[in-house]
Formats: structure tokens, sequence, C-alpha cells
């Protein structure tokens, strides 16, 4: 079931289309929010009357966007970019100590439910590469010695 | 000094200009031009005069994209104007700079324009990585609207425009323009036939214009200062300054609006600072991971949009990934090929089952299992998901650099077959 405050972020988002359809997408990203950072089988339940769409229409575009998670991630999500830029500058390297760090590879949760990392495309900061990203918040000229401490900023 | 209109009010330590400050310097004097003396047809041709094409990639006349877009009183409404500013280029990061840096001149831009092609509504649409740019673009739109300068009646004139910002979820063919259109109907991003052109039948069926950032980004400095200053700015044919980037192993990377037409030599020297100490140029890709490798011998060449076709290359988005020579030019096409193999689409066969066969065949070479056939069935896919064979322009664009690449860096290539492994490691 929608609580009453999803409703009401579901109602802003409907309001910049001229129809249900539009919102769609923003709809499914607003739900990922308020919901621990994916889509369940009962969320795109929920979502699909009020889009007048259909669940499968729903999981169509749950599994097409890269934002969009159908699985269970953790607190925080790591996205290390592994675009060219990145890689010639050693993204290989960063993303090796992550998962050595984190004891899990690419696409996958630490059992304590801390991180999910994740490989992402270029993430557009390319001048100051190796990059990743945590929750949206940028790490850039990244070195392996400087993870650690970065890792230690999230609970 | 040359003149760098679209950046002059960006800095590394400077915090975007709010609505006042962008008054100050000038900003939305040719909103009230525009609106008060021109009229959308005089705008259109400003712009068409001014030779403006495409900064996202593919160069397109702006003022002739504009001309496909009914006019007069039976054209269909509402017509839609799009910001492309899905920037997932890799090693594009450009229009960050302009969105973060100066958000009042997007929405300057956005006003011109959609007052040039009769558009009613416009929506940005944004990566949905670029967070600082969505904050930094919601406050300039509600100042913008605070002020009247979006909205109903805008400046009491019979013009009224509503913008919207749609955060993308997530995928490299939204940057493909009918793509992008099918995104922000809430549909996967699938490109759409062509005819009908968005001009014609675009959101919604509605007529639409999408332009990058970039590109819109010129359209004030045209109409504030005329289509003859803007050519004037070029050292070429092609208008307008054009904001160059470099990343990779050279001493500084980074933006910098310059000249049309300005050399890769001058750009990686004077302004790169040239490579890295330990570091020798090979080749670079001018404006992205869909452009083809130009080496040494090009680097005299003007990066504008026809200078660079004399390398069998193109300008893409101006932003140039360096190799260097310690970096394996195969290992190099692997990562660009898996990036593209994962983004397609998967709508037409020859790009999704052919984009994962190139990329495993470069991974066996990579790793010391290539053939020396496989480079004949490389080359031979190039052609087979080139321009005409696929759907829409991902895969013809995956190929640029892997046939630039088994043309200047064959003997990488050979090595990594003969000896069985890469001599990089």
């Amino acid at each position: 079931m929608l609580t009453e405050q999803e409703h009401e972020v579901l109602a802003q988002e409907l309001e910049r289309y001229p129809d249900r359809r539009a919102a769609s997408i923003d709809c499914l990203v607003r739900l990922q929010e308020s919901r621990g950072g994916w889509l369940s089988d009962e969320t795109l339940a929920d979502l699909a009357p009020v889009l007048d769409m259909s669940v499968h229409e729903l999981d169509a575009l749950a599994t097409f966007y890269n934002r969009l998670n159908r699985r269970p991630v953790g607190r925080h999500l790591i996205r290390v970019c592994d675009s060219v830029s990145c890689w010639i500058m050693g993204s290989d390297a960063v993303c090796a100590v992550l998962r050595e760090r984190l004891g899990i590879d690419l696409g996958c949760t630490t059992p304590d439910g801390r991180f999910t990392l994740l490989p992402t495309q270029c993430l557009g900061a390319c001048e100051r590469a190796p990059v990743l990203s945590i929750d949206d918040k940028q790490y850039t000229d990244l070195r392996a010695d400087d993870l650690d401490a970065i890792l230690a900023d999230h609970d | 000094m040359a003149e760098t209109p679209l950046t002059d009010r960006i800095g590394p330590e400077r915090k975007p200009p709010g609505l006042a400050e962008y008054r100050r310097a000038g900003g939305y004097k040719a909103v009230d031009k525009a609106l008060r003396h021109l009229s959308p047809e005089d705008v259109r041709n400003q712009v068409t005069e001014s030779n403006l094409r495409g900064r996202g990639g593919a160069g397109f006349p702006t003022g002739k994209k504009w001309s496909f877009v009914p006019q007069g009183d039976d054209a269909p409404t509402p017509k839609y104007l799009v910001v492309n500013a899905d920037e997932m280029e890799p090693g594009t990061f450009k229009d960050r700079l302009l969105l973060e840096g100066d958000p009042h001149q997007m929405i300057e831009a956005v006003i011109l324009s959609a007052y040039a092609i009769g558009a009613s509504q416009a929506y940005i649409f944004l990566r949905g990585e670029y967070v600082t740019a969505a904050r930094v673009l919601r406050q300039a739109i509600a100042e913008a609207k605070d002020a009247g300068l979006l909205g109903h009646r805008i400046r009491d004139t019979d013009f009224s425009l509503e913008l919207h910002l749609h955060m993308s979820a997530g995928r490299y063919i939204c940057g493909e323009e009918t793509a992008l259109l099918s995104a922000l109907e809430g549909r996967r991003a699938l490109p759409r036939t062509k005819p009908p052109y968005p001009q014609a039948a675009g959101l919604w069926g509605y007529p639409t214009v999408v332009n990058n950032v970039e590109t819109l980004c010129n359209v004030p400095h045209i109409v504030a200062h005329g289509g003859d200053w803007f050519q004037s700015l070029s050292h070429t044919d092609d208008g307008g300054t054009k904001i160059y980037g470099v990343s990779g192993r050279v001493r500084k990377p980074g933006l910098w609006e310059l000249p049309m037409g300005t050399t890769a030599r001058e750009i990686i020297e004077e302004h790169a600072g040239g490579m890295r100490d330990g570091y020798r140029f090979r080749g670079l890709l001018p404006g992205g991971a869909s452009t083809d490798f130009i080496v040494a011998e090009h680097l005299d060449l003007p990066l504008d949009f026809s200078g660079l076709s004399k390398a069998g290359s193109r300008l893409g988005t101006g932003t140039m990934i360096i190799l260097d020579d310690h970096t394996c030019p195969v290992g190099m096409c692997l990562n660009m090929e898996r990036f593209f193999a994962q983004e397609s689409c998967g709508w037409c066969t020859p790009c999704r089952d052919g984009l994962p066969l190139v990329t495993a065949t470069l991974a066996a070479i990579e790793a010391g299992r290539g053939r020396p056939e496989d480079l004949d069935l490389l080359e031979q896919h190039t052609r087979l998901l080139g321009m005409g064979n696929t759907f829409c322009a991902h895969a013809p664009g995956a190929m640029e650099p892997l046939q630039s690449a088994l043309k200047h860096f064959r003997d990488d290539f050979e090595q990594h077959i003969r000896e069985g492994r890469c001599p990089y490691r």
C-alpha cells in the first residue's frame, strides 16, 4: 500500500506531464528512494493502478534503466566508473581494492547490508579520473590509498 | 584574448550566478530584445546565419533543424523544446560545466529557442547522476518563474512557456534523440523510425526539437550580438566557440572554451600542459568513445565539423580522450566495446548480438587467446554494424574507435595474437 506521503510525492511527478504513463520513470525513481533503494514486486503492484499501467509494463522499465534496482541493495550504493577515461587512469585497480576490502564482487552487497558495489558508465568527471560515487556524492582523482578513508565515512 | 561567451560567468571557485548577478552581467537582455523587437522568424534566421551546428556529437546545423518545425496558424500545438542534457558519452563532461556553472544561461537559451520555434512546453532531460546540476537548475527555474521569465505571458507578451526538469533513470541510448523522446513519454528508451522526424511528430506526436545543452547555450549570445559576430569567434566556417576537453595522461586535464577550429596540438600542448612525464602521445579520440582515433600526423587539423573528415574522424562532442604509450589500444577498444554492448537497447539484432561478439573477440585477443582470423572478423563487423545496417547510430558509433584502431594500431593487435599475451601487462 502506498503511504499518504508517497501519494503526495507521486502527485508532484504527475503534474509535469500531460499523461500518466509519462511520469512512470520518475515515479519509480521516487518510490525506490522511499523504499530502501530498490523496487520490489509489491512496489510495482502498488504503483501500477496509480499510472493505469500493468505491473509488467513497469517491470519492463525497471529492468531497462540503469538506476532502477529490482533487487535489494545495501545502505550505501558505490558506483565505480569503468568507462574509458577512468579505465586509462586506473579504475581497474580502484575496483580491485574495493572488491578486496568489501569481500564482494561487482553487483553484490556486503553481508552486513552496508554497501552494494556496482560498475557505472562515465560519470562526467573525466578530468578528475578515476571517479566513483557513493549515494551520488562523487569522489575524484582516486588513489587506492584513499579508499579506506572513503569507506570509513559511511556507516 | 579570444572571447568566451559561454563560460564568462563560470570559474572553478565561483558559485553559479543567481538571477540578479546574471542580469547584472547582461543576462536576459536577449530575451527582452527578442520578445519586444524580434519575430520568431527573425530569431530563426539569426541562428541559421550564425552557422551554429549541434554540439552533441552529430553537428547538424541548428537553424536547419529548426526550419522543419511546422509554423503558422494551422501548425499542430503544443510544440515542444527538449534540452538533451543526458551527457553519457564516455569521456565527455562539457555540458555539466555549463549546467552547474551558469543555469540561467541555460534557461535564457530555452526561452529564446522555444520562442523561435513556437514551443509552449520545454523539458530538460538531465542525467540522473548530475545531482548538482539538478539542484542548481531547480533553483534557477524557480527564480526565473518568480521573475516572470517563465510561465504565462512572459514579460507581458503573448508568449508563454513552461519549463520542466526530467531526471533520467540512466541509459546511454537516451542520448539518441528519438530514444530520448521514448524515455520522456515513460517508455523504454528505444529509438524510433525516422521519418517522421521529431520536428514533425515528436513528443506525444507533436512537433518537437531536441538540442544539446552547449548548442542551445549559444543562442542568447547569437541573439544579443548577431550571426556575424558569432561567425567571427571561429577560426573556420563553423560558427562560434567550442568547449574542448582533454582527459587521459596529460598534465592538466580539463575544459577550455576556444575558437571553433582550434587544433588538437594547441589544446594538448598549451592548455592541457602536454603529456605527463614518462608518457608519450599515441593517439586520441576527438569527441568521445564513438569517434575514430586520430594520430600524431593529424594534430594540426582544425577541430571542427569538417576538418576531421580528412583524418577519417569527426568532432563528436569535442572532449578528447588521449591514448598514451603505456595504455593498451586493444584493452582500450575492449573497454569501449563492452560499454556499447551493455548499453545497446537490444531492439535490432546486429547491435544486440554483434556488439557482444565484437567484445568477446577483443577480450580473447587481450587475454592472449586471439587467432589471426579474429582481425578479419573484427574488420567484417565494423562494416556489418556500420551505418545503414542498424536501426540507429549506436552500433555504427561503436565501430568508429574499433575500425580506426585496427588501422592505426594494427601492430598492437598482431603482437597480442602472435605472442599470446598483452604486451602492456
